[in-house]
């Protein structure tokens, strides 16, 4: 779009009134086509969709590193070590044979050999294109489909067994560069001839990741197939039919578990004699809470920053005894709750969640929390301590200090901490009625807790206080549009994309802070599918780095 | 390198006479590893034994003043103080590092993160989440693993997936085994070929599964012309990777050669979920962890599953309780007061005990296997190392090292060595020449050092005289 055309049309909104039209939406670069390795729970997520099948991965493949925020960010850098293979070849196996034994082939397998001993080329070919459709996200090509025919035709014929034949041959698909890697296939752009733009099928692919977690389904890759995601109007009845699929929920889901960290979870500690009512059950109950809670505060089409202020949320039994709540549930079931407001739960910061992963097996944490809140939801860097620090200024043994606050008064005062300690710990001291586990007290050492709190230089009191400002700070809501455009395009936000986000974050005070509008405004946009230019020269330090001495 | 190989010829020609003149198979993985000085071999086969490398981690590092008496200058003779008494039976078995510099210029001090990746890379990480280049067990494993059935085996006692000490760069690092129970499936399960079963019966599956991967992957290539540079090069190491699965594949279908070190231990039983998941993990349940785990990584070795091996006792953050005490290790080593009278913090100075116990039992499985006329660990070289020196105040210069293990005649043991300020990358470029890795130098910047600690190293041009092997 032209410069005049854009300044006419701003005129033109101007003129009209202001809710019925928007900026457009800026013009970026974009950043190369590339691959991300499907994370372990897209992983169990593509299995269970294609196949039905429950397999369990987690902490089994190489872990992706945490990239500017992100474990999506991170899975466009991960690499396979010979490790890693050999354990998504075990998940191969038990997939494929699960697939094919008896219980599942009648209905997973759209054929019956002529002779179940022998190979069956046209049923391993029905088999093979069809599954090999969905795993690789696109038709099969000739060659690949050959392949996979014959080999499944080889190993039948080695087993005598038309089934072993398929196992083989499917376990080979699923460890495939095709099936584990996500990539950004590209064709040239019909507009502008000099340009590469993702295929349909990777259009397809981005969509279904970001709003599902999973693969595409049988429409999308037939309105992918039709041409229909390059075009506005249709791409926006897709992206509102996949909203309003359950599936959506698993794609929140996704999103919140990474926002927050919550892979944390899987190696929390707490000591049971400090803690006796912090069990597994409560843990893993706490990690559900959080989500439910988003997730039900979003679905409502609530302001996101109320998520920061909300007392409503879920229980179950397990949570109740550590929230010291009665609640009327006699099974393991979930309930939903509204906190008193003299029961100062204000918001998902103040729940057993994440007042337990930052904070110590035996302990709290005001450090740790406060640089939680910085980082995970104002997405700000609070720097790493120094290496060099004398903690004998804390440490002293005949100390009279009784309460965290007075323990980290000497961070503040020493001038080299002052710096850090001042973004981290008022914050994080507004916290302390909130013990190691998350539960509630009044005192530390039988001195009364004084839970006030500062943020950038504005005080509050107590964790109500802590929730208003949280919710009223700008930085909270442009952290969550900037993480998601982050998870979405795989990527960490660059300085090419800063006027996206700006424009994404308006759109969001605009819908009054909805987040499903925010996602869907993600996936609608321009930005979201823009590629450059795929990257040609030779990435030579990434070469040396595998070089081996052989 | 010739005359050995002659030796070995002569050996087992005279076993051959000994077995009758039967075939004698020799088996491909030990071939291909590197010869032991000593000539010494498989008593069942004549076939050399292999050197194999381990590391060891633990966090945290040592007491200053309680683990090791200080030396000025290289000696023979350790002096083993109350943390690492354990260690003083494998005096012999042992060298230490003490007094290495880990020059960093200009980079920060991560703190508990700086220390590890500097002394196994060789060059000071950009930032707290950088591998900046292969650690060095890697290089070894690349020179010497070549068609073991693990490439590398990783595990680590305090059920942290991401606490492997073992990367070949920030983006490749594989998920450490957690759980002793999936460790013996993996190792000993139904792919095992045990050696010293009589009865062989290659699955002909095996080979056509080994053949449909193959051709899998060689079609995936066509499909690779479409991608990007960079992802190419993550593909090349993707493609390598390919070829440790079908390394184990063809294993299969060979028949190992016998084996009197290999004893396929007791099967180890996943707990009850409710004990495997428990919400807390503290030293008693490291130590027992540790303890399973040790068994089955030397029997791994034993049974020449793999050659190079990474166990991480505790992990680089210490997050390991005592029953009871609201500090963890890592806490404790900050915020624990000094005893005035004891001159340490007491009960970190125990965490720290713990990790040199874990050494020592650690040391104490592979030095029970007996093999050839020695025992495992003589034929293993085995580096353990922390990730600081003084954690209370996160020194990096003179982290504690240890070498043990003869390396099959390449070291010579006994020594507390000292550093003298040189960089800790000597210890490393140490190993990979006593491993036969062809390396000259190793490390960047200030940590860039061509200088292998000479004073621990046999000349391999020279060995010591071959010992009569007694036939057992």
């Amino acid at each position: 779009m032209s410069m005049k055309l854009t300044r006419l049309i701003s005129v033109c909104c101007a003129a009209l009134a202001l809710t019925a039209c928007e900026d457009p939406e800026p013009k970026l670069k974009g950043a190369p086509p590339d691959m991300r390795r499907l994370t372990e729970t897209q992983y169990e997520n593509v299995i269970s969709d294609v196949f039905g099948i429950d397999v369990d991965v987690a902490g089994r493949f190489d872990p992706l590193r945490r990239t500017s925020g992100l474990v999506a960010v991170g899975a466009r850098e991960a690499r396979i070590t010979p490790t890693g293979f050999e354990r998504f070849y075990n998940a191969a196996k038990t997939v494929s044979e699960r697939v094919t034994d008896a219980e599942h082939r009648a209905t997973l397998i759209p054929c019956t050999p002529a002779d179940a001993a022998k190979a069956d080329d046209a049923c391993a070919r029905a088999f093979m294109t069809q599954t090999g459709r969905l795993l690789f996200r696109r038709p099969l090509t000739t060659a690949e489909a050959d392949y996979f025919v014959k080999a499944a035709g080889e190993a039948a014929g080695a087993n005598g067994d038309f089934y072993r034949g398929l196992t083989t041959s499917l376990a080979s698909m699923l460890v495939t560069p095709q099936f584990l890697f996500v990539a950004d296939t590209t064709e040239a752009d019909p507009a502008d001839k000099s340009a590469e733009r993702l295929d349909a099928y990777a259009r397809a692919s981005r969509l279904s990741f970001f709003l599902w977690n999973t693969t595409p389904d049988e429409t999308l890759m037939a309105a992918a197939e039709k041409g229909e995601l390059n075009d506005s109007a249709s791409l926006a009845r897709h992206v509102d039919r996949m909203m309003a699929s359950p599936r959506a929920e698993v794609g929140m889901r996704a999103f919140f578990n990474d926002f927050l960290a919550l892979e944390d979870f899987d190696t929390l500690e707490k000591d049971p004699l400090i803690y006796p009512t912090f069990t597994l059950e409560v843990a893993e109950n706490a990690r559900e809470q959080i989500v439910k809670t988003i997730i039900d505060h979003v679905s409502r089409g609530e302001d996101y920053r109320d998520i920061f202020t909300t007392r409503k949320t879920f229980l179950t039994r397990a949570l109740a005894r550590v929230y010291r709540v009665p609640i009327d549930r006699t099974d393991n079931g979930w309930i939903s709750y509204e906190f008193a407001a003299d029961q100062n739960r204000y918001g998902i910061q103040s729940q057993i969640a994440l007042m337990a992963l930052y904070a110590y097996p035996g302990r709290s944490s005001a450090v740790r929390r406060g640089r939680a809140v910085r980082e995970l939801l104002m997405c700000q860097k609070v720097p790493d301590p120094p290496g060099d620090v004398d903690f004998s200024l804390f440490t002293d043994p005949n100390s009279p200090s009784k309460t965290a606050r007075e323990r980290l008064t000497a961070h503040i005062n020493a001038p080299a901490c002052a710096g850090c300690h001042k973004i981290t710990d008022p914050i994080g001291l507004s916290f302390e009625n909130f013990d190691g586990a998350g539960q509630y007290r009044l005192t530390e050492n039988e001195a009364h807790i004084d839970s006030g709190g500062d943020l950038n230089g504005a005080p509050y009191t107590g964790p109500e206080g802590l929730a208003q400002a949280l919710r009223n700070d700008p930085a909270t809501a442009s952290c969550v549009v900037n993480r998601l455009y982050s998870y979405a395009v795989g990527r960490s936000v660059e300085q090419d994309d800063t006027a996206v986000v700006n424009f994404l974050d308006k759109g969001f005070a605009a819908s009054k802070y909805k987040f499903v509008e925010l996602m869907r405004k993600v996936a609608l946009s321009d930005a979201f599918f823009t590629v450059s230019k795929p990257n040609t020269t030779a990435a030579a330090s990434g070469e040396m780095a595998v070089a081996t001495a052989h | 390198m010739t005359v050995l190989l002659t030796k070995v010829r002569e050996r087992r020609s005279v076993l051959k006479g000994v077995l009758g003149g039967s075939a004698v198979t020799v088996a491909l993985p030990f071939l291909d590893g590197d010869l032991n000085v000593n000539g010494t071999a498989l008593a069942a086969t004549g076939a050399a034994l292999p050197v194999r490398f381990g590391t060891f981690y633990w966090g945290m590092g040592h007491t200053p003043g309680h683990a090791i008496t200080e030396k000025s200058e290289t000696s023979k003779g350790i002096g083993f103080l109350a943390e690492t008494e354990a260690l003083k039976p494998f005096e012999d078995d042992l060298n230490f590092f003490g007094a290495y510099a880990m020059p960093l210029d200009g980079r920060s001090n991560y703190t508990h993160y700086t220390g590890w990746v500097a002394s196994r890379t060789g060059t000071a990480p950009a930032h707290n989440n950088d591998i900046p280049a292969p650690t060095f067990d890697l290089l070894i494993a690349d020179a010497i693993a070549g068609n073991s059935r693990f490439f590398t085996l990783n595990a680590n006692a305090v059920g942290m997936p991401r606490a492997n000490y073992s990367a070949r760069s920030t983006a490749s690092r594989a998920a450490a085994e957690i759980s002793a129970a999936a460790l013996y499936q993996r190792l000993f399960g139904p792919e095992f070929v045990d050696p010293n079963n009589s009865e062989f019966k290659p699955d002909p599956r095996v080979m056509v599964q080994k053949s449909v991967l193959s051709g899998a992957i060689e079609q995936s290539r066509d499909y690779i012309k479409t991608l990007g540079a960079a992802d190419k090069s993550r593909l090349d190491e993707y493609f390598t990777s390919v070829r440790q699965v079908e390394n184990q594949l063809a294993l299969q279908l060979q028949k190992p050669p016998p084996n009197d070190a290999c004893l396929v231990p007791p099967a180890v039983t996943e707990k009850p979920m409710e004990e495997v998941k428990r919400i807390a993990r503290d030293m008693d349940e490291v130590i027992e962890t540790h303890g399973v785990m040790a068994k089955l990584f030397a029997m791994a070795v034993a049974c020449n599953q793999t050659k190079v091996f990474n166990m991480a006792f505790t992990d680089d953050f210490a997050n390991v309780r005592r029953v009871g005490e609201t500090y963890t290790h890592h806490l404790l080593t900050h915020e624990e007061p000094l005893d005035q009278k004891l001159g340490y913090q007491p009960l970190t100075f125990w965490f720290n005990k713990c990790g040199s116990d874990g050494f020592a039992a650690f040391l104490k499985e592979f030095k029970s296997i007996r093999e050839g006329d020695g025992t495992l660990l003589d034929n293993c070289l085995i580096h353990a190392g922390s990730e600081t020196n003084y954690a209370r105040v996160h020194t990096i210069d003179g982290v504690p090292f240890w070498l043990a293990g003869k390396a099959g005649g390449r070291m010579k043991t006994g020594y507390h060595v000292v550093g003298g300020a040189d960089p800790v990358t000597r210890i490393g470029l140490t190993a990979m020449t006593a491993m036969g890795v062809p390396v000259e130098s190793w490390g960047t910047k200030s940590l860039k050092t061509t200088k292998p600690i000479t004073e621990v190293l046999n000349d391999r041009a020279t060995p010591p005289p071959v010992k009569t092997e007694s036939q057992g």
